[in-house]
């Protein structure tokens, strides 16, 4: 099939943006997202352009290296999944199709359509750990947990780090991506001792960025390639509620 | 040049307990006056990085992605393995030395094998600490699995994202040593030469990839963690920025390259469906567990809908071949029995480069749910990328290059011929001999940053008392100046051919002659095709923009230029290599049954090859392989 690209282009962070058209020919449906622009790019590399900057590294959905704002929606729309694994059959002949980079204040563009995500870094050095050194650890039997635990506390772990949830809201919130590292460890009896003081530093981090205030519109569990489920904000908001009041 | 693998003396079971008491330590207060540069932050990388930082030492890590998070150790699907003998069913630390050392078919150092056994047991404790979520049975224990030919279960996971959890764990100590200053993070920078001055590894040159800027970074040491060069194949199922720029080039200045035939074909990946396709995708093979290989009896039945197809036409070749194994042989005779049933004309799909993966058995055993609890995120996977609900139709799966066991030749301290230059993970070449299995390579890869890494490097800090360097010292303005040019001489060529062009042509030519069987024909013409293409590469290569700002197709063509270098190696060694073993298949050396004929006698050696130029062919030094412990048995699955 044939399809034409409105893609973002932008030289470096300092240079205005702008949207450029390009035409992708003879795709294949069993092509990703990112074969089809490959193949883009390889045209406009033999054409003696400048071919697409964006960002990928595993291309199957697990390592969030890839981003992409495709027809206004962060990964393309596709339920559960990241644009690496958004496959061509999804599209149709004759279609245009916009692309663009994740967009948030916290975030900011590289070039083309990659971006600067670090802000995620720094908020899990705030605290998305527990503090135990190499070595000394008790036997792994030693402290039961119950499966279910252990089961919630691998669907908050599965988040990929992606962005996703902050590009989709409209308040460029990042609520999500810290409920879930926030859940994940406070949930298990390991990371208790470190609950409070946890979620405080990671949330006094999160502001500090400058993402935007979460106002519940759910847009980013829509969107999360791993459906991390919105509930863990809640189950965040309370932790941090608590932590607040013990004086943490 | 003679190899000292500084294997200690004594009986095996207790070489690591001896050695880590004769080794030196560093006085507590001096430790912070040693600078460590560690490049990769996947499971290796990031778990050196955040031990090494918390007992003082100053680190700087490296990754090339925008975030340690991301390395390739993320994709890792099956779990790993510990002789935590949890489940009662007769695992030990011997056994699972055993069962490596066989798996590996004899390739591999006993001492190092045994270690990474002992260790396997700490591993899982510190990553249970950690918050890794791994499966619990319902009374709050910790689950296992049996995997990848492994006839007890002592496989640990977190359905099937087990390297994803394992490297947030690490990525998290990581962090956390980021937030107190002792490692210095280097996102988005990748090496791109190491400087020795006099014998002693001493700093990396790195280009940061967002500005263009070529720096000098000096150290005490220097660990490289940047993983396997699966992608000299092009297609592998490793992620598309995997190269071997880093530990190739460090061969080019001095380090040796051990064993680097020693590739690993993974039998469980999903077809090649056409010439876009920029990367296979694995299935766990844990799939093998409840799904049931098999291909039509007759190859006329190939073109037919597999439902048509009834049970006495098929043929489940590898319960037929190895029916104490099954389904779960190791994977590089599984692989192989793969393409041999498609070479006789019996494979299924596109191309006819495909066998069935049937579920259809378990569905009726187990019920979809359990299915579906098992494995959904892997059918999830599957249909996202072919369109087809393998509920309900046979999955199709088909080998591809997945691993190397080779890689940098490392002593018993992981540490290469080069003082001060460490090598950890699938980047060294230590642990897993001819074939590597199963849940091994994250065992691996924390085995030797968390626990050995930690020692070893003291040691060297103590003993050989590295003197101080500076960036100004000549060594580092050279290896600037010619990762510089090297920069400038890609961006000139001004040809015509696009860099992916000329890596899928190479890749080809590699999976063809020196894929999952070898033959010496194949292998010199490839040897004699290799450096025309290398030819073509820098006469005819065009890539676009500039050095001094982020380039994507400056980057990868440096990384292609590498593996044009380094493919000539890999095959020089498949042909030097005169005998069937794990991974490399000569097709000159099979028995009258068609299995890999070993040839102790000749080659119970690693091959550690170091490099002499450009116009010279390199040399190849021997380590001998002594089996104290173990008997070289014939390794049959049958």
């Amino acid at each position: 099939m044939n399809l034409t690209l409105r893609i973002w282009r932008q030289k470096n962070r300092q240079t205005p943006g702008h949207f450029e058209t390009c035409e992708a020919k003879d795709v294949s449906p069993d092509m990703s997202f990112l074969e089809m622009l490959d193949v883009v790019n390889e045209g406009l590399i033999q054409g003696g352009q400048e071919p697409i900057a964006f960002d990928s590294d595993c291309r199957e959905g697990i390592c969030g290296m890839c981003s992409l704002v495709i027809n206004g929606i962060p990964h393309g729309g596709q339920r559960g999944t990241a644009t690496c694994q958004l496959h061509m059959r999804h599209f149709k002949d004759g279609e245009t199709i916009t692309v663009e980079p994740w967009r948030a204040r916290a975030f900011g563009i590289l070039k083309d359509l990659a971006t600067d995500r670090s802000a995620l870094d720094r908020i899990i050095q705030a605290g998305g750990f527990i503090s135990v050194n190499t070595g000394g650890a008790p036997d792994g039997n030693t402290l039961p947990v119950s499966k279910e635990t252990a089961d919630r506390a691998m669907d908050a772990a599965a988040c990929i780090g992606c962005g996703a949830c902050v590009a989709v809201c409209k308040n460029a919130s990042a609520m999500l991506f810290v409920a879930a590292k926030v859940s994940h460890l406070n949930l298990l009896p390991q990371g208790k001792a470190e609950k409070d003081r946890r979620v405080l530093n990671m949330v006094r981090q999160m502001d500090a960025e400058g993402f935007g205030n979460c106002t519940v519109t759910g847009s980013c569990e829509a969107v999360c390639p791993k459906e991390i489920n919105l509930a863990f904000i809640a189950k965040m908001n309370r932790d941090y509620g608590l932590a607040l009041l013990k004086g943490a | 040049m003679k190899l000292d693998a500084h294997i200690p003396s004594g009986p095996l079971a207790a070489k690591w307990d001896k050695h880590r008491f004769e080794m030196k330590l560093v006085n507590p207060a001096n430790k912070r006056k040693f600078e460590v540069i560690v490049v990769g932050s996947g499971l290796a990388g990031a778990s050196a990085a955040a031990s090494l930082a918390e007992l003082g030492y100053r680190v700087k890590c490296f990754c090339f992605q925008d975030s340690p998070r991301r390395a390739h150790s993320i994709a890792a699907q099956g779990g790993i393995n510990a002789a935590k003998n949890y489940q009662n069913d007769g695992d030990s630390v011997y056994r699972l030395f055993y069962d490596t050392v066989k798996g590996g078919d004899f390739r591999s150092r006993e001492a190092n094998v045994y270690r990474l056994a002992q260790v396997s047991a700490n591993i899982i404790d510190q990553c249970v600490a950690q918050g890794v979520p791994f499966a619990r049975e319902y009374g709050g224990l910790l689950a296992n699995r049996s995997f990848g030919g492994a006839q007890v279960s002592r496989t640990f996971y977190a359905r099937g994202q087990t390297g994803q959890q394992l490297l947030l764990g690490a990525y998290q100590a990581l962090s956390r040593q980021i937030s107190c200053g002792a490692v210095q993070m280097f996102p988005r920078m990748e090496m791109l030469d190491l400087v020795v001055i006099d014998g002693q590894a001493r700093g990396i040159v790195a280009r940061n990839l967002v500005s263009g800027e070529i720096t000098s970074h000096p150290a005490e040491a220097v660990v490289l963690a940047s993983g396997g060069y699966a992608n000299v194949f092009f297609l592998s199922t490793n992620a598309k920025g995997c190269n071997v720029t880093a530990t190739w080039r460090a061969c080019k200045k001095g380090a040796l390259f051990a064993n680097p035939c020693f590739t690993q074909i993974h039998p469980t990946c999903i077809p090649v469906s056409g010439e876009h396709q920029s990367k296979l995708t694995l299935m766990s093979e844990s799939l093998r567990n409840d799904g049931r290989v098999w291909v039509p009896k007759r190859a006329e039945d190939c073109r037919k809908p597999p439902g048509a197809i009834s049970e006495p036409d098929r043929d489940y070749y590898l319960e037929r071949k190895y029916p104490s194994f099954g389904n779960l042989a190791p994977r590089d005779i599984s692989s192989r029995a793969a393409k041999e049933v498609c070479d006789s004309g019996r494979g299924v799909g596109p191309g006819g480069r495909g066998v069935y993966l049937d579920f259809a058995e378990a569905i009726q055993r187990l019920g979809q749910g359990v299915v579906r609890e098992r494995y959904g995120n892997l059918f999830d996977m599957y249909e996202k990328i072919t369109g087809e609900n393998a509920y309900a139709t046979p999955m199709r799966i088909y080998p591809a290059a997945h691993y190397v066991m080779g890689g940098l030749w490392v002593d018993y301290n992981m540490m290469s011929n080069l003082p001060g230059l460490f090598v950890i993970g699938e980047a060294n070449f230590s642990d897993h001999g001819a074939n590597r299995l199963g849940a091994s390579a994250l065992m691996q890869g924390l085995a030797d940053g968390y626990f050995i890494l930690p020692y070893t490097l003291g040691h060297y800090f103590a003993s050989a008392k590295p003197p101080k360097v500076t960036t100004s010292h000549p060594e580092f303005k050279k290896a600037e100046h010619e990762a510089v040019a090297f920069t400038a001489r890609l961006l000139s060529v001004k040809g015509k051919r696009t860099a992916l062009s000329l890596h899928r042509e190479l890749g080809k030519l590699l999976w063809d002659k020196c894929g999952m069987a070898r033959s010496e024909a194949g292998l010199k013409e490839a040897l004699k095709r290799i450096p025309e293409l290398r030819a073509e590469f820098w006469s005819n290569v065009y890539v676009p923009g500039s050095g001094g700002e982020l380039n994507q197709a400056l980057e990868y063509a440096g990384r292609v230029a590498d593996f044009m270098e380094f493919a000539e190696l890999l095959c020089l060694d498949a042909l030097a290599r005169r005998e069937s073993c794990g991974g490399h298949f000569r097709e000159e050396f099979q028995t009258a049954d068609g299995e890999a004929l070993r040839d102790d006698e000749h080659f119970a050696y690693v091959a550690a090859w170091e490099y002499q130029g450009p116009d010279r062919p390199p040399v190849m030094h021997r380590e001998p392989l002594v089996y104290e412990e173990v008997h070289m048995s014939t390794r049959s699955y049958k």
